[in-house]
């Protein structure tokens, strides 16, 4: 077994369990069932950055999204107690085949686009923490970096805000 | 027989995960047994002498009670979730472990019988040296908040589920503090490397970052035991607080499982504090060769750390927790951040 | 690294994408079609790091840690929305919130 080989079988797997956890996320109807099924598909999408050469992005996917997003939705759907989301019966089929058409529309212009396009490798390809970081603190770079940490307050701020009870009277 | 070379390093890989897997599993029973025999005598008691000499069976014996115990669900709990919280626990512990070196490069002696692709072969005694090593560590404890998570919803109880969330809360807290001080080691050490920055700390016993990095060491040690979720931090587990938390409605292997997540857990704190802070397998005298002993010792001492903390201090409560956890240690843990940029800065200029 | 991924990794994110872009139109419970928002911006995520990839550029892991950062943030004011508009009328379907239809 050759490294190519091996890496391709390792793609295979993460890409099927990637796909197959997104359709059960669409498909589930209990929502915690869906956030369990989005989480096991982020980290197949880690596992798929590694693959392609990025280890620190894989790390902080995980980091992030998987460890601290997805948390937060499992607190948020824990704490509502929300329940499963009821089927109405025969209500809305037409409106569900017109949906699925619409992405498969999308699915094919863009894939024939894909498909026609030239992917080359680049051959040397360094994408440790090191190389990203003195990208990141370039000159252009360095300014959406502090932008981004403002947002971040500012996003910190307004969730309190937003979630806080109102104090009764 | 000639392998390809990721056949090879398959080969070794595997070897040594089962090594590291059983040597794991031999340390954990031993610790359940150590640690009640420890608190015993910080509690002037004997603790467990009977099975076998000195008690040593005891692990044994517990196994075999547990292997044997019926296994109830509770009505009404989520079948699916139930089942996988534990296991879930468990993965993610010992997903930790790939990362954890204990030792630098062996090479393996000629002896004649061997393959010719073993001859010789330098083999690091680390399962992965991973270029991302505490990142990953970071990430693999995020990911263990959903074992404790999972395992508090899915058994319908609301005292489980007010547990389970308390638990994870105080574990994406002090997460948050813990990579904090694990920053100030990589910036001295210059590398996300988990034997990068054992290495910086080679030489004289004074270098060992415990000692360089003193306010990092302090928070790592609180953020530490909070993550593993030992005393003083373990309220959301304690067996008199909320009825045990998130793991009341688990018996027999399902709760075996889940006290096995948590030991691999002090097991891989302890083994971090041993390399991270205490230079691994260093020994602080420059004479003395390197060696995988050292660092064991190390991390045992780490070890009886936890116990003799269990066995002394009495535990915080809820609030007091996420207080200290967010108003102390995230500032402190910031602060030395300031600290130890400005000086590798100065040390460059 | 297999050249073939590269070109795979790009359509296996179209796929994530276009999944995500009917779960949007199909689910009813708005923390689930927020769920799908968020695997439509890691559809995103995958595709810029194919391109990084592939072109050797590293501005794509750059995009892709502000994708994440933005993501984050998103999350946690999105989620706090959804937390007092679900006090206010205590249900979470998407068809309920329909007061500004004419």
């Amino acid at each position: 077994m050759s490294l190519p080989l091996f890496h391709a079988i390792l793609f295979y797997m993460f890409a099927a369990v990637a796909v197959g956890a997104a359709l059960a996320m669409v498909v589930q109807r209990n929502p915690t069932y869906s956030a369990f099924a989005l989480i096991v598909s982020l980290v197949s999408l880690a596992g798929i950055f590694g693959l392609l050469g990025s280890p620190f992005i894989a790390a902080l996917q995980i980091v992030v999204y998987a460890g601290a997003i997805m948390v937060l939705f499992l607190f948020v759907l824990m704490l509502l107690n929300v329940k499963e989301e009821l089927r109405v019966a025969g209500e809305g089929r037409v409106s569900k085949l017109v949906a699925i058409a619409l992405g498969a529309v999308l699915a094919g212009e863009v894939g024939s686009v894909l498909v026609a396009v030239r992917t080359p490798v680049a051959a040397a390809f360094d994408a440790s923490a090191r190389a990203v970081a003195l990208l990141l603190f370039e000159k252009h770079y360095l300014y959406v970096f502090e932008a981004t940490s403002i947002l971040i307050l500012a996003s910190l701020v307004g969730a309190i805000a937003l979630a806080k009870r109102d104090p009764s009277p | 027989m000639s392998l390809s070379p990721v056949q090879q390093e398959l080969a070794i890989s595997t070897v040594k995960v089962l090594v590291i897997f059983g040597a794991l599993m031999t340390l954990f029973s031993l610790m359940t047994y150590v640690e009640r025999r420890l608190l015993a005598f910080m509690q002037f008691r004997l603790g467990p002498n009977r099975t076998g000499p000195f008690g040593l069976l005891q692990p044994v014996a517990d196994g075999i009670k547990l292997f044997f115990k019926e296994e109830v669900t509770p009505a009404g709990a989520n079948k699916v979730l139930f089942v996988a919280a534990p296991a879930l626990a468990v993965v993610t512990a010992f997903m930790a472990v790939a990362v954890v070196p204990y030792g630098g490069t062996v090479s393996l002696p000629h002896w004649g019988w061997m393959p010719d692709w073993l001859e010789g072969r330098r083999i690091a005694l680390q399962i992965s040296d991973l270029d991302v090593g505490v990142l990953y560590l970071f990430a693999l404890s995020s990911l263990g908040v959903y074992g404790i998570v999972m395992a508090g919803w899915a058994a319908n109880n609301k005292y489980t589920l007010i547990g389970g969330l308390r638990s994870s809360a105080q574990m994406f807290s002090y997460e948050l503090a813990l990579g904090l001080s694990f920053v100030s080691l990589i910036l001295v050490a210059g590398s996300f490397r988990i034997h990068d920055i054992v290495d910086s700390q080679k030489g004289w016993i004074w270098q060992w970052n415990a000692i360089r990095q003193l306010p990092a060491f302090a928070v790592f040690l609180v953020a530490a035991t909070a993550e593993v979720n030992r005393t003083p931090f373990d309220l959301p587990e304690a067996e008199t607080e909320l009825v045990a938390g998130f793991h009341t409605e688990y018996s027999s292997m399902r709760f075996a499982l889940l006290q096995m997540a948590e030991y691999i857990n002090m097991i891989t704190a302890s083994a971090m504090g041993a390399n991270l802070f205490f230079g691994g397998w260093h020994f602080g005298i420059p004479g003395v060769p390197d060696s995988p002993l050292w660092f064991i010792g190390k991390m045992l001492a780490f070890l009886f750390f936890f116990i003799w903390l269990r066995g002394t201090v009495p535990r915080f409560r809820y609030d007091q927790l996420m207080h200290f956890g967010w108003k102390v240690l995230v500032p402190v843990a910031m602060a030395w951040i300031f600290v130890a940029a400005a000086l590798v800065l100065w040390r460059h200029s | 690294m297999n050249p073939l991924i590269v070109p795979h990794a790009l359509l296996l994110s179209l796929a994530l994408f276009a999944i995500g872009v009917v779960g949007v139109f199909l689910r009813r419970n708005i923390i689930t079609v927020f769920m799908c928002v968020e695997l439509m911006l890691n559809a995103v995520n995958l595709a810029f790091i194919a391109f990084s990839r592939s072109w050797g550029n590293l501005d794509g892991q750059v995009l892709v840690f502000f994708v994440l950062t933005v993501a984050a943030a998103e999350a946690a004011v999105g989620l706090a929305i959804i937390i007092s508009i679900h006090r206010h009328k205590d249900t979470l379907d998407v068809d309920a919130f329909n007061i500004m239809k004419w």
